[in-house]
């Protein structure tokens, strides 16, 4: 008697089974969670995380200070949140602004003739053959630094693989039955363009940013690290990790270790929404 | 002697329903086959009703999200995953529906001389080519490169070409050319002749039924009907589920004449025998209790009233 | 009202030519069957004859007027595969009624259940799927069909409801309807007039 029954998910003993979409929406929910409350904690420990405190100068990791303080005094915990903030609203924007580049020039290779495509493809390949970070650094010097710097730099470097999926799905559809009928239905362009084209892309973009903005707010600590980017007064990850360089060798590892771990596990939860999304949205992988 | 035997397969899919419910939905219950050497058996039913689902359980190669249960044997032997990834490609060789099977990074006739057995791979592949008509730079082409008639026949060669005990083709004469079709259920039948076994899928009846020597007959996941192929003519009075004779009645060359309501989804639960609603010789028995596959005359039959 | 490809000539980049300088009628009313091989240009004579591709030679008039380039389309084709001629991200109801609200009449015509239109796609069978799109276009503007291989993928009851049901519409409305097919046996059946691909081609 052969029987074949599917592998379930028990890695924890769990009372309630949950299927993969549910697990999923799970994960999602904690990160969402996760994330906003980094978003209120910064608001209410801004004013903490400026405040010096001579007194209490180079004390390690306590019930008092979580994440101990640093040279001024000043709570690492509460300035490692608010620096999270800064760092997730640049990380944001230039990740944004990366996934408009990609959907313009996405639609118009494959919507505006053969040339266009053409001209387009050939950046694509440019901006590819550059090492990203390299030509994201210049961006940021050239354009003066700041927060200008980084979100220019960010969204000037990762628009490209966006863009070819992009032009991909839109050519890719553009010769779909369904949308060819639509169109001797009686449907406009635009019509078609905003009820069939668009809403398949939606999925693409979505995970698109979603992966693409740690990568962003990675960058942006880069950049800062190097003095690139963010001024002093606005302490984002990067800057506290830059500062927090120094100290290292005088053994004051909370300055950098639980900044950075910090930084890695909302980056992290960002991933996860990302895969898990993606996993949900690929139509051969959709089941599982 | 039977050297493939099917019992009380069930198949059934755990499929998402809206956003995050699932549902097991039941798309092969509870089939019985058996198929002797030498015999080629044809399958034939509505597209969509499963009938492939039967081809890759038996082969082993059910997708992730698939359940099943029931007996398969082989020369006697029940199979197990292991056993079945043994015997896969050697003694049951598959001849799938998708064209996409194909190696698109391979030439086809490497991909066809992989599966020759025995001492001479160019030659068989060759002889193969000539057989099916293929001219003789195919062998060198790609996959992009042929139609699909042409893939078809690529495919049909990868299976005959090794000695292969068990031939289970999935539709493998869709979109051919009718010369091109007699021509390569021909090559099965030859096949046959020397001691192979074929299992034919597929939902061209006429085609079917020129070289098969049984036909089983797929309805609602399960099959219905055995029968030999010399049943199936005239008006269909010797066929023995109704099922079937509204398939053969339906034909063009026949009455064209549709029986009333649809095929059951897969969905819809339901005691009895699922053909009781449109069935013209329904009783109370037939919504009740679901027809057990009995033996009558020179066939097998699913129903309570059938002689 | 006449539906007619002049001198029609069609190929693919600079590959071989499909088809030249052939001419096809189907007048209101007439079930018109092209018969011939898979694979040989049927199709795209087909979707030429409706409007979906542009002929390098010839052109196509319907009582002597070009084929409208925007706008509800009276020439209207059914493909072989339902599937891909449904948007997947769509519920059926809104697939139904893209080019026009079919009435209830209709829908029980084609033994189109109303449960289905609430489902997705890929929650139905060719079958169903390709009723579907025959009632999609089948609207009020419609004065021709091109049917490309429906029922190829669909076993014979299916097949026989289907087309019972659509030769019925087309008598009721007059519509002229070519019936593009391999199957020898289905456009004897059905068909008022056969064109041979091969005597069609040379």
């Amino acid at each position: 008697m052969m029987e074949r029954k599917i592998k379930r998910f028990t890695k924890w003993k769990f009372p309630i089974y949950l299927n993969r979409r549910q697990r999923a929406l799970l994960s999602v929910f904690f990160a969402v969670c996760l994330l906003v409350a980094v978003g209120i904690g910064g608001t209410l420990l801004e004013s903490r995380a400026i405040s010096t405190s001579l007194t209490e100068r180079n004390v390690p990791p306590s019930f008092e200070h979580p994440f101990g303080t640093d040279w001024l005094g000043r709570d690492m915990f509460a300035r490692t949140i608010s620096g999270l903030v800064l760092s997730i609203q640049v990380g944001l924007i230039g990740a944004a602004s990366s996934v408009l580049i990609a959907l313009s020039l996405g639609l118009a290779a494959a919507t505006w003739g053969r040339t266009a495509d053409r001209i387009i493809s050939w950046l694509i390949d440019l901006f590819l053959s550059l090492p990203h970070l390299v030509t994201m650094i210049l961006i940021a010097f050239v354009s003066g630094g700041g927060m200008k710097g980084v979100v220019l730099g960010v969204a000037l470097t990762h628009w490209t693989s966006l863009a070819r999926v992009i032009r991909a799905e839109v050519l890719q559809l553009k010769s779909a039955e369904f949308v060819q009928v639509s169109r001797r239905l009686g449907k406009s362009r635009w019509w078609v363009a905003s009820r069939h084209i668009f809403p398949h892309l939606i999925p693409q973009l979505l995970v698109g940013l979603l992966l693409l903005f740690p990568h962003a707010i990675l960058h942006e600590a880069s950049i800062t690290f190097l003095g690139l980017g963010l001024s002093p007064h606005q302490p984002a990850i990067g800057i506290i990790l830059s500062e927090s360089m120094r100290y290292l060798s005088t053994g004051m590892w909370w300055l950098t270790v639980l900044p950075g771990l910090a930084l890695l596990t909302v980056v992290r939860a960002f991933d996860r929404i990302g895969d898990h999304l993606h996993l949900m949205l690929d139509p051969h992988r959709s089941q599982e | 002697m039977a050297i493939l035997e099917v019992e009380n397969l069930s198949v059934s899919f755990l499929r998402y329903t809206g956003m995050f419910k699932q549902q097991t939905i039941r798309v092969i219950e509870d089939l019985h086959l058996s198929i002797n050497k030498g015999e080629m058996m044809a399958v034939v039913g509505a597209s969509g009703s499963g009938k492939s689902l039967l081809a890759h359980a038996i082969l082993g190669i059910l997708p992730e999200n698939a359940q099943m249960s029931g007996m398969i044997r082989y020369c006697g032997e029940t199979l197990d995953p292991v056993k079945q990834a043994a015997l896969r490609g050697r003694e049951i060789a598959f001849v799938p529906q998708s064209v996409n099977s194909l190696d698109p990074l391979m030439r086809v006739g490497a991909q066809v001389r992989m599966t020759a057995k025995g001492k001479d791979p160019i030659a068989k592949q060759r002889e193969v080519f000539q057989r099916y008509r293929l001219p003789e730079n195919v062998e060198r082409m790609y996959p992009f490169q042929l139609s699909g008639g042409m893939a078809r026949k690529v495919l049909l060669a990868t299976a005959t070409v090794s000695d292969a005990q068990v031939i289970v083709a999935d539709e493998p004469t869709s979109g051919m050319h009718a010369d091109d079709v007699k021509e390569a259920l021909q090559q099965l039948k030859k096949l046959t002749n020397q001691g192979c076994a074929v299992l034919l899928i597929t939902h061209d009846v006429e085609a079917a039924l020129e070289t098969a020597h049984r036909v089983a007959v797929f309805f609602a996941g399960t099959i219905v009907e055995i029968a030999p192929s010399a049943d199936f003519s005239g008006d269909g009075e010797r066929l023995r589920h109704p099922y079937s004779r509204a398939l053969w009645s339906a034909l063009p060359q026949n009455k064209f004449m549709p029986i009333s309501g649809v095929q059951p989804h897969p969905n819809e639960v339901r005691e009895g025998c699922l053909f009781a609603e449109h069935c013209p010789l329904t009783t109370i028995d037939c919504k009740n209790k679901r027809p057990e596959m009995r033996e009558l005359r020179e066939g097998m039959v699913r129903c309570h009233h059938a002689t | 009202m006449l539906l007619e490809g002049k001198d029609l000539s069609f190929r693919y980049h600079h590959g071989p030519w499909l088809f030249r300088e052939i001419d096809v009628a189907i007048r209101s009313g007439e079930v018109v069957g092209l018969l011939g091989q898979n694979g040989c240009g049927k199709t795209t004579l087909g979707r030429i004859l409706a409007g979906y591709d542009n002929p390098i030679k010839g052109k196509v008039l319907m009582n002597g007027l070009p084929l409208p380039r925007h706008g509800y389309c009276p020439v209207q084709m059914i493909f072989q595969h339902p599937e891909r001629a449904v948007n997947p991200r769509w519920r059926l109801s809104k697939t139904i009624t893209e080019g026009w609200v079919p009435d209830n009449d209709l829908l029980e015509k084609f033994n189109v259940r109303k449960e289905w239109l609430d489902r997705w796609p890929n929650e139905l069978s060719g079958g169903e799927l390709q009723r579907i799109c025959i009632v999609r276009a089948l609207g009020p503007q419609t004065r021709f069909l091109i049917a490309d291989e429906i029922t190829a993928m669909l076993d014979a009851i299916t097949q026989a409801r289907i087309f019972h049901s659509l030769l019925q519409i087309v008598r009721e409305r007059n519509l002229g309807m070519l019936v593009i097919s391999h199957d020898r046996h289905l456009i004897k059946r059905i068909c008022d007039r056969i064109i041979f691909w091969e005597n069609l081609v040379h």
